[in-house]
């Protein structure tokens, strides 16, 4: 137990748990925003990291340049979110949530065949980005490149999106979709407008995490970020899924305490990682079922 | 400015009807006043106005074009605006985030400063209380909003869910005589309200709607009468 304490503050496994946490509050802003305004648990948001992953990794197979393989990343995961938002979530957005989460059950399991069929069970690699595992030492400590490129990127994307959420009128109408969508509506905002910009930036933030997800595992298989996608999902809930930012904290939080775990336990009990993480999601969902990071509606705010 | 013609509207919730048969034309500058008991069909009407309901059957026509089967954002930016029940302010967000998304309906942004000048004109809480949460506003400050930020839109023709309820008496005047005001300016209102003598008084017809069919049409000169002529119709 001492020893697990010990190498749990040690400060190489505290940076690289805050890198997860950095890569899975991505995830979980993505995954936040689209609940916010339509109210759909995307589960198939691990499948389009996949899809970027294998984007990459296709890009480095053919040895094209670094800025081209992430430009097809972007491209692929842009088109497939838009084609998801046009093709599913927007004529099943005045059905029921299940309806809508079993229709994205539906879609990340077609897509994940469709990755199966095109590049085999087990996919490709990726090596463009991987001289970013390389450690710089920092006052002692080796961090890896690659953890320092996911805190300062994930910080970055978050401040881009708090400034359009706020400073924009977009950003604005999105708000008040996620608050309220009929009076939203009612006012002239956009339905169409709202829920398509939501699942760009969703599609974007995917794009960057597939790109680091892709420099720490370079194989790329069709159940790429799949455990991820499920942790961050659970992350969100226990943040808690009504605002963004709860949710965000949330995803945030599982990543690290998931890196903590995976640097702190013993190398022959790290198979149990996910029954710790899941255990834990349990005891906090009985103590806050609404989530950790929300405070408790007052009646001023229920107008 | 267009006209808002409505003609024999059939509204109905799972089979049972709520609004049957109801015809009525909103002009420019004009006051229609649409009162009765709860469960008329009053708000179920404003609610097919605006799309939120689907109309089983009549016509609602705005200027040249027909509402029918079109979204509600749609239906905002073609220039209607409601003023909902319980006014469905975002109460969160500050007055002037409120404010701005009234701005929503505009098909241009061009003209938005004047617009939201001219409301802060007309109300002035909306201006001292701008970066207060709406949440924070008393129910008489939150109505004025309300109306503020259906105003800012410019629409042509404003529609208004008992605006009155649950509001002080000295508010309540305040209210109707915003309203007058706002038709001065040559927007069509159609009021819908529960203080019948009030409304009979300040518009140039008022409906009275029972069982979703309009019963009585009522002038600014029945205003003393009115309770005494309802009550005998629905009797």
């Amino acid at each position: 137990m001492s020893e697990f304490l010990r190498d749990a503050v040690d400060l190489q496994v505290q940076v690289d748990a805050i890198g997860l946490g950095a890569v899975f509050a991505l995830m979980a802003v993505g995954i936040g925003l689209v609940f916010g305004v339509m109210r759909l648990v995307n589960f198939a948001y691990g499948q389009l990291i996949m899809a970027g992953a294998f984007a990459l990794a296709y890009a480095s197979d053919r040895d094209w340049p670094v800025g081209v393989g992430i430009a097809l990343c972007f491209a692929v995961v842009l088109v497939l979110s838009l084609a998801m938002e046009r093709v599913v979530f927007r004529p099943l957005r005045a059905q029921s949530a299940a309806v809508m989460l079993i229709a994205t059950f539906a879609v990340a399991f077609l897509l994940q065949s469709i990755a199966l069929l095109w590049f085999g069970p087990l996919g490709k690699t990726a090596t463009s980005l991987v001289q970013l595992n390389r450690p710089v030492e920092i006052a002692g400590v080796d961090i890896r490149k690659i953890t320092i490129v996911a805190i300062v990127t994930a910080a970055v994307c978050l401040l881009l999106l708090v400034a359009l959420l706020n400073r924009t009128s977009i950003g604005l109408h999105m708000r008040a979709a996620a608050i309220d969508s009929q009076t939203a509506r009612l006012l002239g905002v956009r339905a169409n407008a709202v829920s398509m910009v939501s699942v760009l930036i969703a599609g974007a933030l995917a794009a960057v995490v597939a790109v680091m997800l892709t420099v720490q595992y370079p194989t790329v298989t069709p159940t790429f970020a799949l455990q991820e996608t499920i942790l961050v999902l659970a992350g969100v809930v226990v943040g808690g899924m009504t605002r963004l930012l709860s949710a965000t904290l949330g995803g945030f939080l599982i990543g690290y305490v998931s890196g903590l775990l995976g640097g702190a336990l013993p190398s022959s009990q790290s198979q149990y990682l996910p029954s710790f993480l899941f255990g834990l999601v349990i005891l906090v969902l009985l103590v806050r079922p609404d989530g950790l990071f929300t405070r408790r509606r007052g009646l001023v705010e229920r107008v | 400015m267009s006209s808002l013609e409505i003609r024999e509207l059939e509204v109905a919730y799972g089979g049972v009807a709520a609004v049957r048969g109801l015809s009525l034309d909103i002009a420019p500058g004009e006051i229609v006043g649409l009162i009765g008991p709860n469960g008329a069909g009053k708000s179920t009407t404003l609610h097919a106005i605006m799309g939120l309901v689907p109309a089983r059957g009549g016509e609602i026509r705005f200027g040249d074009r027909s509402l029918r089967g079109r979204s509600p954002e749609a239906i905002a930016r073609s220039g209607i605006a409601l003023v909902p029940e319980g006014r469905r302010l975002f109460a969160e967000l500050s007055v002037e985030e409120n404010l701005r998304l009234g701005l929503a309906a505009r098909p241009r942004s061009n003209g938005s400063d004047d617009a939201l000048a001219e409301v802060a004109r007309l109300f002035p809480i909306v201006e001292e209380y701008r970066h207060r949460h709406a949440g924070a506003l008393s129910g008489g400050q939150q109505q004025q909003l309300a109306i503020a930020r259906a105003l800012v839109a410019e629409p042509s023709v404003l529609l208004l869910d008992e605006p009155s309820l649950g509001l002080a008496p000295t508010v309540v005047d305040l209210v109707f005589s915003t309203l007058k005001t706002i038709a001065e300016r040559g927007i069509g209102v159609l009021l819908v309200e529960q203080r019948a003598q009030r409304t009979v008084a300040l518009a140039s017809r008022t409906h009275v709607l029972a069982n979703g069919e309009l019963r009585l049409t009522l002038t600014p000169a029945d205003a003393a009468d009115t309770d005494r002529m309802v009550a005998a119709y629905l009797s």
